[in-house]
């Protein structure tokens, strides 16, 4: 049997391969994300583990790390002496890091990080906290003393003793070059910048005052670190974070996957799909090979094979199958993690070193190949096993169609589940349950559609197919009868596409949607001429404001920043503003009171807020942070929710008094009336110009520039879409290939009573353009669907617009018929060479 | 039967003398070597206008051949064919697929007709095809002549077997072709459903002026053409005008009696 098995194998070496490269691509996806994954997971551990100290506490809400928003939070300058006096304490030191630090290389440009930041620090030596190893010189010890990370002294070529000039969120800062080291096992931080200063110096460029980021503790010897932990939580109270190195790393990478999941769950989703897509086009292949060799089969049932022998002799053909799927699938989820890693690289996010291959992702990766061929050749093996002896003597063998109530019943009952889902979604409103709620409804209208297909096929081609006949004679008549003749095989056929557009079309209507949502704010909110920004939003020294404020052509100035405080009990993120040109710069609806309820210690609220936490105009509510004193705030305005200051608004003089550092996010420039608009660009440049980190864009530029974000995010998604669609023709040209073996007799009688090849070519591609537009228009249902719940979930996080990008979508209805296309020119042309008698002969 | 209206001419007038179809020194060789078998040895034949002719011959004698090659569907090895006055090996597989379609109608033993189609849609198949549309007069004398016409619009799975069959000779002669070629008609179907396949083509050669070549092995079918043709070993071995059934029988029983190598003048 074995031997028959094998010979089988090879016979078909061209059909079988076509069914493997949708294992392949499946198993790819699985095994890519997987080694994608534990590298990014390794690379992080073990810089977390080579550089995080034992213990560290951070301001509450703040431990965001090296990739945190800077200087927000801080911790007082007095807790360093608290945290030294803790038992089992080696050592502590308070540390000063911030964003916004970057290295001007000699022909004064910013070195290029490729994106990464740009970060400043302060050089700490004490017993196991050394902050970095040095390589060359000495740590910076007063103003003016700078040591650079290897990589960046090496890319912009300084050494130890040559002058540079570093831009800081504060004033630009001249200084010597006194050491170089490494940071880290791999000498770098993905990618980013690191300047190490002096502490003073640190605290006074990153506006901590006299306060730290953070406080690193060394433990003792004889004291475990999660112990060391609990006593330091004891001495310093409530309102910090206390975290082992562990703690840290295992934080870091979960927040950083956490950050990358939606690429994890897109690529396993396409995994999914093209398993899904896979188990199909293998069970058709199976299908195949067991009707062309039902003669044979029974032959062996008539010699004596029992049933249970010829079942084994199928599955053992699918289980190579899968091993040599998943095999080259693993190979394949390589180069998916190469070119994630490439991608990455290309945002700054530098992962060094090998790909990670756990034995986890190669078990994963041959079971789930392995099983889902055999999964799928199971039911043709059992169908081969009941083939009895008496039809090796007989040339006809009859394929029943099963009933197709189970389905329905099933379906219809998944896409209720979703429309309650949908609706629960609407009526959830601004709960907060909303987005999950479109998930569960959109898996389950997913699922519900996969089901109801079928059911589906038969209404739906003969619609989308009526006008075939009239277009194209017999072969659009022929087309459109074939495309009906097995709903099951054309709905599985369709379901790659069907599944892959869903989700473009989804992200499609939500992007579309918030780019509108980006331009109506801006068009609504802003007045300014001008925004002056760093393209990330991180902050900048408030000179540039100062500057701009100078110039004749400028009316008025709104500096904007955004501040952690607690107010009421409650950490939140608030808005400074200039009091005075608050109105000037931005226009904000207010529902009661107004921008002078911003005097004195004013806080405006938007409704939201308010309402949840019953404020009323003239109410006081108490306002603490980490780095000033606490006060009393009074609410002078409530107005409606507005993406551009979040929900709450401070006056610049309480976020000080509240010791926010002096930095801005955004400065609003409004013209002086009048002003010769060529003119009075160039004299803003003037000013721009000299910080190179911050950019100015008038209000389509900056709406551009949000809108860019989610463009980026779009085109990954469409990338993927390029693989659904190769995932949709792989199974297209599958099933009509086996539609055209089927049809073989049908072919020679066309042929015979005068269909030339050329119609002959056309009858199947025409069948395979109502397939895959079939898939297509199921697809774009149900992704509008998904996209008008996903946009109305998020209308709270400022996706106020709904928009269905029309153009786009007809785009991938003309895609869907053009796959069609594409995947007929292998069946037809072989439909087309068939012999007429050969094929009038075939029984 | 019902009677057959002569409507219009069902030939299109040719050359007086003209056969329908002729083969001359009609040659097929498969294979090479030690598998090279002669299927058909220097065949000359004529099919005249009107006239229904039976190709008989017992296993691998070449009948089958025979009329592939003049139909159009197998290419000859040497010689010439010619349908009217077309010569099939100069014409490309464009040109045989229109000569199928336009001039030709077929009868197969099986398989006729395309399941997704109802019976007068696979009737009209050939002309649909061509883009044409059917003379309404003529199609409506062949269905009543095929005695079909309340089951036209029946899918073929829905018809017997016989009616399936008479729905391909109704399909065969709705596009006045100059041949019909029958590859063993009644093969699959009991002698009453035979019955009436043969009559009807029996009936459009009478009274449609209709030409019909087919090949069985049944000498009850043959003997309701008007002309037998023998083939045995890729050569025409004899031939009998006026058959009948006992006729026929007696001389395929010479064949075997005579292990197939008899040859009659």
């Amino acid at each position: 049997m074995r031997r028959a098995t094998l010979r089988s194998l090879l016979a078909h070496k061209l059909r079988l391969a076509l069914s493997a490269v949708a294992i392949v691509l499946g198993v790819a996806f699985v095994a890519g994300t997987m080694i994608f994954t534990d590298t990014l997971d390794r690379t992080f551990t073990d810089l977390f583990e080579s550089t995080a100290s034992d213990v560290a506490v951070t301001p509450e809400g703040g431990a965001e790390g090296i990739d945190g928003p800077a200087g927000t939070l801080s911790v007082p300058g007095t807790l360093v002496g608290q945290v030294r006096a803790v038992d089992g304490v080696a050592a502590a030191e308070g540390y000063v890091q911030a964003q916004g630090v970057y290295l001007l290389t000699p022909a004064g440009e910013v070195l290029d990080t490729g994106g990464a930041p740009g970060i400043g620090i302060s050089w700490t030596s004490a017993p196991g906290l050394d902050t970095g190893e040095l390589t060359a010189g000495r740590a910076p010890e007063r103003a003016g003393e700078v040591a650079l990370d290897s990589g960046s002294a090496e890319e912009a070529g300084y050494a130890v003793g040559d002058r540079v000039t570093l831009l800081t969120p504060g004033p630009r800062v001249e200084a010597t070059v006194v050491g170089v080291f490494t940071f880290g096992e791999d000498g770098g931080l993905a990618g980013a910048s690191l300047t190490a200063f002096d502490v003073a110096t640190a605290q006074q460029l990153t506006g901590v005052g006299d306060g730290f980021s953070g406080i690193q503790v060394a433990a003792a010897e004889d004291v475990s670190h999660d112990e060391l932990a609990d006593r330091v939580v004891a001495a310093v109270g409530d309102g910090y974070t206390v975290q082992t190195a562990q703690q840290q790393a295992d934080e870091q990478s979960a927040a950083l996957e956490e950050g990358l999941s939606f690429i994890t769950v897109l690529l396993t989703a396409f995994a999914v799909i093209a398993l899904f897509v896979g188990s199909f086009i293998i069970l058709n292949t199976f299908s195949m090979l067991v009707a062309q060799r039902t003669r044979e089969l029974a032959l062996l049932r008539a010699l004596g094979a029992g049933r249970g022998q010829v079942t084994r002799s199928v599955l053992l053909e699918a289980v190579v199958l899968g091993v040599v799927g998943a095999t080259v699938g693993l190979a394949g989820g390589f180069g998916i993690a190469t070119g994630l890693r490439a991608l990455f690289g290309t945002f700054g996010l530098t992962l060094d070193g090998d790909l990670v291959l756990s034995a986890d992702t190669v078990v994963w990766s041959y079971a789930v190949g392995v099983l889902v061929t055999v999964l799928a050749a199971w039911v043709p093996a059992r169908r081969a096993a009941r083939t009895p002896p008496v039809a090796a003597m007989r040339d006809d063998h009859v394929a029943v169609e099963r009933s197709l109530r189970r389905r329905t019943a099933f379906g219809v009952a998944l896409v209720a589940v979703a429309a309650g889902a949908l609706a629960g979604s609407v009526a959830a409103g601004d709960s907060g349950h909303a987005p999950a709620l479109v998930g569960v409804g959109g898996l389950a209208l997913v699922l519900g559609a996969v089901a109801l297909s079928p059911v589906l096929a038969r209404p739906v081609v003969r619609v989308l197919g009526a006008p075939l006949p009239r277009l194209a004679g017999t072969a659009g008549r022929l087309a459109r009868d074939n495309a009906q003749r097995n709903p099951r095989r054309t709905a599985a056929t369709a379901s790659a596409l069907m599944v892959g557009l869903t989700l473009v079309t989804g992200f499609g209507v939500l992007g579309a949607s918030a780019n509108a949502s980006v331009d109506a704010l801006v068009d609504d909110t802003v007045r300014a001429d001008y925004v002056v920004s760093t393209a990330v939003g991180q902050p900048f020294t408030p000179e540039v404001a100062d500057r701009l404020r100078q110039l004749p052509e400028v009316d008025a100035v709104l500096q904007q920043r955004f501040t952690q405080v607690r107010v009421d009990g409650q950490s939140t993120f608030a808005a400074a503003v200039d009091a005075t040109t608050l109105d000037r710069g931005l226009a904000l609806e207010y529902v009661a009171g107004g921008s002078d309820g911003l005097a004195g210690r004013g806080l405006l609220v938007d409704e939201t807020t308010a309402a949840e936490r019953g404020w009323e105009v003239g109410d006081t509510v108490a306002a603490e942070s980490a780095g000033g004193q606490p006060t009393e705030l009074t609410v002078g305005g409530v107005y409606a929710a507005n993406q551009a200051v979040g929900s709450m608004v401070l006056s610049l003089d309480t976020d000080a008094a509240l010791g926010g550092p002096a930095l801005d996010r955004y400065v609003y420039v409004v013209l002086a009336d009048g002003t010769d608009a060529a003119a009075a660009r160039a004299a803003l440049e003037t000013v721009v110009d000299a910080y190179p980190v911050v950019g100015l864009k008038d209000r389509d530029e900056f709406a551009g520039e949000q809108k860019a974000q989610v463009d980026q995010v779009l085109l990954l998604i469409n990338a993927l879409l390029v693989l659904s669609v190769l995932i949709a023709v792989l199974g297209i040209v599958n099933t009509l290939a086996m539609s055209v073996l089927e049809r073989t007799r049908e072919i020679g009688l066309l042929r015979a009573v005068g269909m030339d090849r050329r119609q002959l070519r056309r009858t199947v591609r025409l069948e395979a353009v109502l397939i895959s537009v079939y898939g297509a228009v199921l697809g774009l249902g149900l992704g509008l669907v998904l996209g008008v719940g996903l946009t109305r979930a998020l209308a709270d996080q400022g996706i106020t617009e709904l928009v269905v990008p029309g153009g786009q979508l007809a785009g991938f209805l003309v895609l869907g018929a053009l796959i069609g296309v594409v995947a007929a020119v292998w069946p037809a042309r072989r439909a087309a060479r068939l012999q007429v008698l050969d094929a009038i002969a075939t029984a | 039967m019902t009677p057959v209206q002569q409507t219009s001419p069902a030939v299109p007038a040719t050359a007086a003398g003209t056969p329908a179809a002729r083969g001359r020194a009609l040659t097929k060789v498969y294979g090479r070597g030690d598998t090279r078998v002669t299927a058909l040895d220097a065949v000359d034949v004529d099919f005249r206008h009107g006239e229904f002719t039976a190709i008989m011959g017992p296993s691998g004698s070449g009948k089958s051949t025979l009329m592939h090659c003049m139909a159009g569907l197998d290419s000859l090895t040497s010689g010439s064919a010619w349908i009217g006055d077309t010569e099939l090996s100069a014409l490309d597989d464009r040109g045989l697929t229109r000569l199928r379609r336009d001039r030709i109608g077929f009868v197969f033993q099986a398989f006729n007709l395309l399941p997704t189609l109802t019976a007068l849609e696979n009737i009209t198949l050939p002309m649909d095809i061509a883009g044409r549309t059917p003379d309404a007069a003529w199609l409506d004398s062949v269905v009543d002549a095929v005695g079909l016409r309340s089951r036209l619009g029946h899918r073929p799975a829905e018809l017997s077997g016989g009616q399936q069959q008479r729905v391909a000779c109704a399909r065969a002669l709705a596009g006045r072709p100059q041949v019909v070629f029958a590859d063993e008609p009644t093969g699959n179907l009991d002698s009453r459903s035979g019955a009436s396949v043969l009559s009807f083509l029996r009936t459009s050669v009478r009274e449609m002026g209709q030409t019909v070549v087919m090949v069985t092995h049944d000498p009850a079918a043959a003997s309701y053409a008007d002309r037998v043709l023998f083939l045995a070993d890729g050569r025409i071995v004899d031939e009998m005008a006026a058959p009948t059934a006992e006729r026929v029988l007696d001389r395929m029983k010479a064949f075997d009696a005579a292990g197939r190598i008899v040859e009659v003048g």
